[in-house]
């Protein structure tokens, strides 16, 4: 769906942004439709963050073009501000303000009246479970409520997009759970949801439509099937050595499998069918310490694309 | 017009912060004044006013009280702009917070200078009420340097934000109270005549703005205030205060905005 005039909610075309000299985002193209749960999924210092602030019009823009809203950031940052939520990366909650402080002040930015105010911070700590903790201090809140707390705050203006930069990035496993369920709640309310991640998972289970970005460029754009279809096969079968690992791996999968990508603590065999492969090695003899057969992710198709890992 | 109300906005989030403490800064700004009048109108007073050569027979007391009004808006203001400043942008963050609302570079400075502008006009006017009941007041003029204590103020803190948007580190702060508010508190005429002064100190005396304050403020609790001399230090303080807030719009663009 497109708004009004038919264009994209958000669109970029040779989306540039330099720091001097370093190019940290390098002449990108995407659209983000209305709707849409959309992902940046890239290694450390691929230019996600430096993407998104160009987004939330905290940070000019280089060069080439960028909308949202169908509005210039240049001209009219405040009035896209003023409809976006954003999580940024680095927490900028008050520490010494409550957690229900946090949410009103951060209403009064956008000048809504307390009186408003009041119910809806009620609702949004509702939301995020952090009810019991309203009257309490931010500072000695974990990680994952303070976490909370920033998705919370930044719903307060009902905004039509939200702009989540990692948003679970140093949570538990159960505590990202919990995040990635409220923004699959606010998705089917209809929230436009563009988030950056390092994780794999968290992209299958959020994005409809991820780009994979590397170096400053966008590498892949599709689904997460779509890509995994298109740079993986279906299976992947690890290997892990002991300290008898052998050099030459092309000579003891030939024709077993369709690539071989070999990394530091193991040895990843790409095939269709995961368990013929590795029935077809120990026919040959070779014998690692441990076989794991498991389906291709997202972290296959990067490290196809780029030769590298995710997480380093 | 509007775009001045949006500065209200950040204020708003300083005053919030300001109600958990101001219990204890509250406190501060009645004994300060009390402490330095009794050590030294009242009781360093007495010597000074033995020896006798202050202008037209005044008291010590009335001598010095105005200019530690003027001398202790100075000190505040370089605090509230120096550590905060550089904490909303590096440590605690909420400046970054409020960028990502509608509020925009210039609301934010704005609201936070006019959040240490309040703070001047409270601490200054409990400052006044304590050296009037201590009798070191002789005009009804002197209702005004309250306003003129908030300027001095200003015209320190808005620089100073300058310069805190501006580093990178706290380092310097420590630095400007010990090298830069330390001696113009003792040298700027707050608790001699600058007159005193070997002539080359004395120039750079005329030139801070602490000078042109501390003047103002005792010649307004004297009463003896010219309108030609009283409009060029108010215009000094204004002016100081324009070009720091100029030089702190930059500043903060240039740190803020990347
Ligand atoms: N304010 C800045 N000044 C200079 N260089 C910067 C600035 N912000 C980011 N960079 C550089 O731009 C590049 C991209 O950084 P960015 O933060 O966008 O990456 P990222 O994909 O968000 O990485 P991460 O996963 O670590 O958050 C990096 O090389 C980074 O050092
Ligand atoms: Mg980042």
């Amino acid at each position: 769906m497109a708004d009004q005039n038919g264009n994209p909610l958000i669109r970029a075309r040779n989306l540039v942004k330099r720091f001097g000299e370093l190019v940290a985002v390098d002449a990108i193209d995407f659209d983000l439709q209305r709707g849409e749960a959309f992902g940046f999924l890239g290694p450390n210092g691929a230019g996600k963050t430096s993407t998104m602030r160009m987004i939330g019009c905290v940070s000019p823009v280089t060069d080439g073009t960028l909308s949202v809203f169908g509005l210039d950031p240049a001209r009219d940052g405040a009035k896209i501000r003023a409809r976006l939520g954003v999580v940024p990366q680095q927490d900028t909650l008050d520490m010494d303000l409550t957690v229900r402080e946090n949410i009103i002040i951060y209403g009064r930015y956008f000048g809504l009246s307390r009186k408003q105010l009041g119910i809806r911070a009620d609702e949004l700590l509702e939301f995020v479970e952090l009810t019991e903790r309203a009257n309490d201090k931010v500072e000695p809140l974990s990680g994952g409520m303070k976490r909370r707390l920033t998705i919370a705050r930044s719903l307060i203006n009902d905004p039509e997009v939200m702009l989540l930069d990692e948003p679970t990035t140093g949570l538990d496993p159960q505590a990202r759970h919990v995040v990635w369920d409220r923004l699959y709640r606010l998705k089917r309310q209809g929230v436009t949801l563009l988030l950056t991640t390092h994780y794999m998972d968290e992209a299958e289970q959020l994005c409809d439509r991820l780009v994979v970005m590397d170096k400053g460029k966008i590498v892949a754009e599709g689904s997460p099937r779509e890509l995994i279809g298109r740079y993986s096969t279906r299976e992947v079968v690890e290997l892990r050595f002991d300290d008898s690992r052998p050099d030459d791996f092309g000579y003891w999968t030939e024709g077993l499998v369709s690539r071989v990508e070999s990394l530091p603590d193991r040895v990843l065999l790409y095939t269709d069918d995961g368990d013929a492969a590795s029935h077809g090695l120990h026919e040959r003899g070779l014998v690692p310490e441990s076989v794991l057969v498991r389906r291709s992710t997202l972290e296959d198709v990067f490290l196809h694309l780029t030769g590298r890992t995710l997480i380093e | 017009m509007s775009n001045y109300l949006l500065a209200l906005r950040p204020f708003e989030f300083f005053f919030m912060q300001y109600k958990r403490v101001w219990r204890g800064t509250a406190i501060t700004s009645v004994v300060t004044p009390i402490v330095y009048l009794l050590a030294l109108g009242v009781g360093l007073g007495v010597f000074v006013d033995r020896s006798a050569d202050l202008p037209d027979g005044i008291s010590y007391l009335e001598f010095v009280a105005p200019g530690l009004m003027a001398a202790t808006a100075m000190q505040l203001a370089t605090f509230e702009s120096s550590w905060p400043v550089l904490s909303a942008i590096k440590w605690d963050r909420q400046y970054h917070a409020m960028l990502a609302t509608p509020l925009r570079v210039r609301d934010v400075l704005l609201g936070h200078q006019s959040f240490v502008a309040a703070r001047l006009l409270v601490t200054s006017t409990v400052y006044l009420v304590v050296i009037t009941a201590f009798g070191a007041v002789e005009s009804p003029l002197g209702i005004l340097a309250i306003p003129v204590a908030a300027l001095v103020g200003l015209s320190f803190s808005a620089p100073i934000a300058a310069w805190a948007a501006h580093t990178q580190t706290e380092v310097s702060f420590v630095a400007i109270f010990r090298f830069v508010i330390l001696p113009m508190f003792l040298f700027s005429g707050t608790f001699f005549p600058i007159t005193s002064l070997p002539a080359p100190l004395e120039l750079i005396a005329y030139l801070t703005p602490l000078w042109h304050g501390v003047t103002l403020c005792r010649e307004l609790t004297l009463g003896e205030v010219e309108l030609w001399s009283g409009l060029l230090h108010l215009g000094y303080l204004l002016a100081f205060t324009a070009v720091g807030l100029a030089l702190a719009r930059m500043t903060y663009r240039r740190r803020l905005v990347v």
